[in-house]
């Protein structure tokens, strides 16, 4: 995806404004990275490259330094031509899930979204990705999509989290 | 002895609206903080957590007012970094408190802020914890309008801002100074000590970092006593002087094949058994236990015939564990692979392992890939001996990398291999040639 901004830029000003009121609880504006980058990503469903230099300048720091940093995490996404879907699901794999049946559970999801681990449908509405420990393992086996965790036992949860996520009607707001 | 135990960490759960301010205040909260700034010097209150010898929660058993005493005396800024980058698999309990009881984490962080002099603490929360953040931001939002933070806090001369800050998906991100480094903006790889973060932590200044549990122990040591906490749980061995004993609550999450997994709060000590047994409800379907994860998957495993062990800080060395970790307790029943069991543990730490140090990038590269070959029939039984080879080499126990992920990574090969050695030498004598997915 690169759609732009009407300003041509990526790190919008409403983007700027925020990484300014957050900016005083550090001593450095390389601190603002992280923030920074999930500004960007909550935005586009991935990080541009463009983005990448804008955040530097942004923040007085080599985009070198942005792109290390941004490498590191598991949950940047950093396909521009393939941005995540508007709902990501992780289906954990750890081993209290995958104990409860995640290893299982990870092929049907991808099977009733119609994606493969780690893709995206076609109509860009879902992205279903294996994920690590999600730390809600008396839920196991579990998902975790835009935030909010279900428990998936049965074909019937798996038929109500379908239902929920075709009616957007899913997903947590870290604010 | 376990039966009578009353919660104390995990008391407002089930409240209604037990993360709400007039809730938490409703049920004696803040008090404590109230009693540390008006009966309490800083120093008072460092020494108070010093004599309840409480540990940290967060993994590696730190005594926690020793690492505050750490800090140099002259200093003027002192950060406080609260970890709760909860990521150890099986672990979940500073999710359920910041979830359930957002103030008690809030009180607890006031309270080690004013013991070490902070005046800004930094909570670290893992990406994964939306709700954890969203209730805890509203939490500090409640506080701030209650003047319990910002300038002056109630009318003393103490002051405090407490900011969440994000993760982005990094294992390695729950190690102190990879904290350290990811809140700084930087990759997460843990830094070479010395320095300590004491003495030079986040953005260079003397540091803290404790644990989401630990500072929730804090405010009750506080509000009910040295005495109080040093009657519970595992008194130290008074013929080991380096015993530093195990006292308090502690919350024990249970997962994997038993019939209620959970967080439960008891003293420190309670016998692994008795967890599963009376607490978990047993293992599904009636079935026999194979294996236990007794803190965590770092701490390597513990065999059916080794769960009268007690959980503390001291007991699971003894039988070749490397601690109490998190004390989250994973169960496998009878029925399941140790040999799948412990390729996804590979899977897992080849995957979270910063890269930084060689013997563990490489080493948890390896034994994930003899896993492997285990798993498709192409290995020989002299594997498992290369595979023991690697295990003991890598990690800050035999001295060769910077942090403790590659021993994390180590044990469960150690334990697995050494305790069901006969089940891996059968299986990969019949499984030559026979190729599983």
């Amino acid at each position: 995806m690169s759609e732009q901004t009407s300003t041509g830029r990526y790190l919008t000003e409403a983007m700027r404004q925020k990484l300014n009121e957050l900016a005083p609880r550090y001593p450095t504006k390389q601190a603002l990275t992280l923030p920074a980058l999930h500004l960007v990503q909550d935005r586009y469903r991935c990080i541009p490259p463009e983005a990448i230099v804008e955040i530097a300048e942004f923040l007085e720091l080599a985009p070198a330094q942005v792109l290390d940093t941004m490498t590191f995490y598991g949950s940047f996404f950093r396909t521009p031509d393939a941005p995540l879907g508007q709902f990501r699901i992780w289906v954990c794999r750890s081993l209290p899930c995958s104990l409860c049946g995640g290893e299982e559970l990870l092929h049907k999801v991808c099977h009733r979204f119609g994606v493969e681990p780690g893709g995206t449908s076609q109509d860009g509405k879902v992205t279903v990705e294996p994920a690590e420990c999600l730390g809600a393992c008396e839920l196991a086996p579990c998902v975790w999509v835009n935030g909010e965790v279900v428990k998936v036992t049965t074909d019937a949860d798996l038929d109500q989290l379908y239902e929920r996520l075709q009616a957007g009607a899913i997903g947590e707001s870290a604010q | 002895m376990t039966r009578d135990y009353e919660p104390v960490l995990l008391a407002n759960l089930g409240v209604p609206d037990s993360h709400r301010l007039d809730v938490y205040r409703s049920r004696g909260g803040y008090q404590a903080i109230e009693k540390a700034l008006r009966q309490h010097t800083p120093e008072e209150v460092v020494e108070l957590v010093v004599q309840s010898k409480l540990r940290g929660r967060g993994g590696a058993g730190f005594p926690c007012g020793m690492k505050w005493k750490f800090l140099p005396k002259d200093r003027t800024v002192t950060y406080l970094c609260v970890n709760a980058d909860e990521s150890e698999p099986g672990t979940f309990n500073n999710r359920i408190l910041m979830e359930n009881d957002p103030h008690q984490v809030l009180e607890g962080i006031m309270i080690a802020a004013y013991a070490t002099r902070a005046q800004t603490a930094y909570i670290y929360i893992r990406y994964e914890y939306v709700r954890a953040h969203r209730i805890l931001q509203q939490a500090i939002q409640e506080a701030y309008d209650a003047g319990l933070l910002g300038r002056n806090i109630l009318g003393t001369e103490f002051s405090l801002d407490i900011y969440l800050h994000r993760g982005a998906g990094a294992y390695i991100c729950g190690e102190e100074t990879g904290l350290i480094e990811s809140l700084e903006g930087k990759r997460g790889w843990p830094r070479t000590k010395p320095p300590y973060p004491a003495v030079e932590g986040v953005f260079r200044k003397p540091t803290v970092v404790n644990n989401v549990e630990t500072l929730c122990c804090v405010k009750h040591i506080l509000d009910r006593g040295v005495d109080w906490f040093l009657s519970i749980g595992v008194p130290a061995d008074p013929n080991n002087p380096r015993d530093l004993g195990s006292y308090g609550p502690k919350l024990y999450c249970v997962s994997g094949h038993v019939n209620r997994p959970g967080c439960y709060e008891l003293p420190l000590g309670v016998p692994c058994r008795e967890l599963i047994e009376d607490y978990a409800g047993g293992v599904r379907n009636g079935k026999g236990v194979k294996a236990v994860i007794p803190g965590g998957l770092s701490m390597g495993f513990l065999r059916a015939d080794e769960l009268d062990t007690p959980l503390d800080f001291s007991s699971l060395q003894k039988v070749g564990c490397l601690g109490l970790g998190t004390a989250a307790v994973v169960v496998f029943d009878e029925d399941t692979s140790i040999v799948d069991i412990l390729h996804r543990s590979c899977r897992f730490f080849a995957h979270e392992s910063c890269g930084q140090c060689t013997p563990c990038r490489e080493g948890t590269a390896w034994m994930y890939r003899i896993l492997n070959r285990i798993r498709n029939g192409e290995a020989e039984p002299s594997d498992l001996e290369i595979l023991l080879e690697i295990a003991d080499s890598i990690g800050i126990i035999p001295g060769t990398t910077i942090c403790g992920l590659a021993d994390g990574a180590a044990w469960p090969v150690k334990t697995a291999v050494r305790k069901f050695r006969e089940e891996f030498e059968e299986y990969i004598r019949t499984r030559k040639g026979v190729t599983v997915g």
